[in-house]
């Protein structure tokens, strides 16, 4: 009989929910496995290219029931797909009831509480402030269009080395010039540095009990073919004393339904209260004359704009919606965004009658896309989605490599629906003013839009409507810990990357304090990552 | 349709057939003659087709989403060009990346864009920002 594979600490997901504990809990001392259902790519792996074979290797999109997913799927997770936008969440947004009447973040946290960690997080990544010069022309045509409809607007944080950065506008692709601070360039070669060791294309099915002495779970996982994630190639397990869940918010619920069966009932809240960020995209056409004359711009002789496709994905946002004096599902902000147009689907036609979304006039609105300008509203949902039961594997049916068919439910509340009005209405006033742009929705489909998945397994006070305490112990489940966007609360009103991290930070450092409690003898204080190899190697109980 | 990484491949015959049903009964239902000697579908005209992909496309139909992710597909390979490598496509005049004026590398294949910035504040930015830039 083979032996059982052990490690002190197994890590699900490598993206930032899973590879900030890893680095702080290997460099304190525990053997750690990261178990990564994507493939491991680096910098000179990724590619500037809309073949489907390509970019599709690291992203998979989810098609549920009224909402649709965007979510990472290689070693860094979403760090290596996102647009880098690196805000803090507003003050209010750690006050919101809800429509549960409460308080939904526990009492331990506030934006005051997390600063710290979020400061820790900026000086790793690290976060750049863009000034001015490094705002996008679309970045700047959003500034200027709100500022002449009274607005402020903000050049942006972004994790981005801007001295690397050719504005290229490939992020969704991973970054071909290592310029995007994913994890990949900072957390998890730490964790390295530290003997953690990752396990790419390994998919984990479920968590059961251990059967070792001392060790408290195994976890079961599928290995899959690098060529097609559909194809399992080799099973097995790894006994842990504590386990670390990170396989995002749209893998998270899953596993743990899944681990019920073996570990007994879950929390009421796992698979409950999904939130997509409350993230609603619209579209601006805009009349290239009126912006020249309306606005002043001209980005070369005769061409006002006509840069939709160039420079960074996301350069500014108006804060001017984020009033914590405004009602809860009434605030929002106001984010200029690229995307590629493998979405140019969604768009409407901007012409009465059907078709809506396809047909002679959609494509005659592919012919202004050097003149679009998308604006994402990141609003306060109310946490409506559900989960269904999950798949036989993996946490969606894959129809093909990167696309398939969701169990989660998210109908539509009254209060979410509310905010995409009020945001929608905003953004129309700033863009149709004086006829500069025409305002369009995204209708293809039907569906919402997500890029920002969070809160089906979320932290909280109260054990009915949340699955783990405030450290991130998924309750009746000792020593099972998540740290990923599953474990935020509620939407957050911006983009969500740099509070997952945060909260994540937070997390690893009351782990390192309660090791003792799961039969781990580890430091209970590390500094961050950041120092150079031969520092970290010192500092790790484990070195390479 | 049959790129491998589109998924749609081997579901085609099957979305080709119930498209060809669903066109049948269109015909019948408008008292539209169908050309036997071509497929249901093909045998509309512009505007019929256009009408019976609204009824597949925007209602309440219960293969929608498939429908939905075939019309996906064919956005994909006009809007990106995605089952050829950009350059590749952009070389050869693709007409969708044509279209919609999708800009060119620079010359060693790579998209790289010095001039990306109006380079001037366009906006005033909001009084409760922090240092680092986010809101408070």
């Amino acid at each position: 009989m083979a032996a059982v594979e052990t490690a002190d600490v197994v890590v699900i997901g490598t993206g930032f929910g899973g590879a900030i504990p890893a680095y702080y809990l290997s460099a304190a001392g525990a053997r750690v496995v990261m178990l990564e259902r994507g493939p491991r790519f680096a910098t000179e792996d990724f590619t500037q290219d809309l073949r489907l074979d390509t970019y599709t290797r690291i992203v998979d999109l989810i098609q549920c029931s009224g909402v649709s997913v965007v979510a990472g799927n290689c070693v860094g997770g979403g760090s290596v797909v996102y647009f880098a936008a690196s805000l803090r969440a507003p003050s209010f947004v750690f006050e919101r009831r809800g429509t549960l009447g409460r308080r939904l973040w526990p009492a331990a946290i506030t934006r005051r509480s997390l600063d710290k960690y979020y400061t820790r997080v900026e000086r790793v990544l690290p976060v750049a402030q863009q000034a001015w010069d490094d705002v996008s022309y679309a970045g700047g045509l959003w500034a200027a269009a709100c500022a002449r409809a009274g607005h402020t607007c903000n050049p942006l944080p972004v994790a981005v080395d801007l001295r690397q950065c050719t504005s290229c506008n490939w992020m969704l692709n991973g970054c071909v010039f290592g310029a995007k601070r994913s994890m990949l360039l900072n957390y998890l070669p730490a964790a390295e540095t530290c003997a953690t060791e990752i396990r790419p294309l390994h998919e984990v099915q479920a968590i059961a009990p251990a059967t070792t002495t001392g060790y408290r779970y195994a976890v079961e996982y599928n290995q899959l073919s690098a060529s097609d994630y559909r194809i399992p190639t080799g099973t097995g397990s790894i006994e842990a004393k504590i386990v670390v869940l990170a396989a995002g918010a749209m893998g998270t619920p899953v596993i743990l339904q899944r681990s019920a069966a073996f570990l007994g009932a879950m929390p009421a809240a796992v698979g409950r209260y999904f939130s997509p960020n409350g993230d609603h995209v619209t579209l601006g056409v805009f009349d290239e004359a009126k912006v020249r004359d309306l606005l002043g711009l001209e980005r070369a002789p005769g061409t006002p704009y006509g840069a939709y496709a160039i420079g960074r994905p996301i350069t500014t946002a108006s804060y001017d919606y984020l009033d914590p004096g405004l009602p809860e599902f009434s605030r929002f902000s106001l984010e200029q965004i690229y995307f590629p147009p493998i979405v140019n689907i969604l768009a409407e036609d901007g012409v009465d009658g059907p078709p809506v979304w396809f047909g002679v006039d959609k494509r005659t609105l592919g012919t202004r896309f050097p003149s679009w300008l998308t604006v994402l509203a990141m609003t306060e949902d109310a946490n409506e989605g559900v989960f269904g039961p999950p798949p036989p594997t993996g946490n969606f049916i894959r129809a093909s490599v990167a696309a398939g068919l969701g169990q989660l439910s998210y109908p539509t509340a009254p209060e979410t629906q509310r905010g995409w009005d009020e945001s929608d209405d905003a953004v129309r006033a700033i863009v149709e003013k004086d006829g500069l742009a025409r305002h369009l929705l995204w209708k293809g489909g039907g569906n919402a839009y997500s890029a920002h998945p969070l809160s089906s397994c979320r932290i909280g006070d109260d054990p009915a409507t949340s699955a783990c305490d405030d450290g991130h112990e998924l309750r009746g489940h000792p020593g099972l810990f998540v740290t990923d966007g599953a474990a935020v609360p509620t939407s957050l009103c911006v983009n969500p990357s740099l509070t997952i991290a945060a909260l994540a930070e937070r997390a690893s450092t009351l782990l390192l304090r309660r090791a003792g409690d799961y039969g781990l003898s580890l430091r209970a204080q590390v500094p961050p990552p950041g120092r150079s190899d031969p520092v970290r190697r010192r500092r790790c109980r484990h070195p390479v | 349709m049959n790129f491998p990484a589109a998924g749609t491949g081997p579901v085609l015959p099957a979305l080709a057939a119930a498209l060809n049903a669903r066109a049948t009964g269109f015909a019948a239902a408008h008292a539209i003659v169908l050309d036997p000697t071509v497929p249901p579908l093909v045998s509309l005209d512009f505007e019929e087709r256009t009408t019976l992909l609204v009824e597949i496309l925007d209602g309440t139909d219960p293969d929608q989403l498939a429908y939905f992710a075939l019309a996906g597909i064919v956005f994909v390979a006009y809007h990106t060009a995605g089952h050829l490598h950009t350059t590749d496509a952009l070389a050869a005049g693709h007409p969708g990346l044509v279209a919609i004026g999708f800009p060119l590398p620079q010359s060693d294949g790579k998209w790289r864009f010095p001039d990306f910035s109006y380079r001037r504040a366009l906006a005033a930015t909001h009084p409760a920002t922090t240092r680092r830039g986010s809101p408070r």
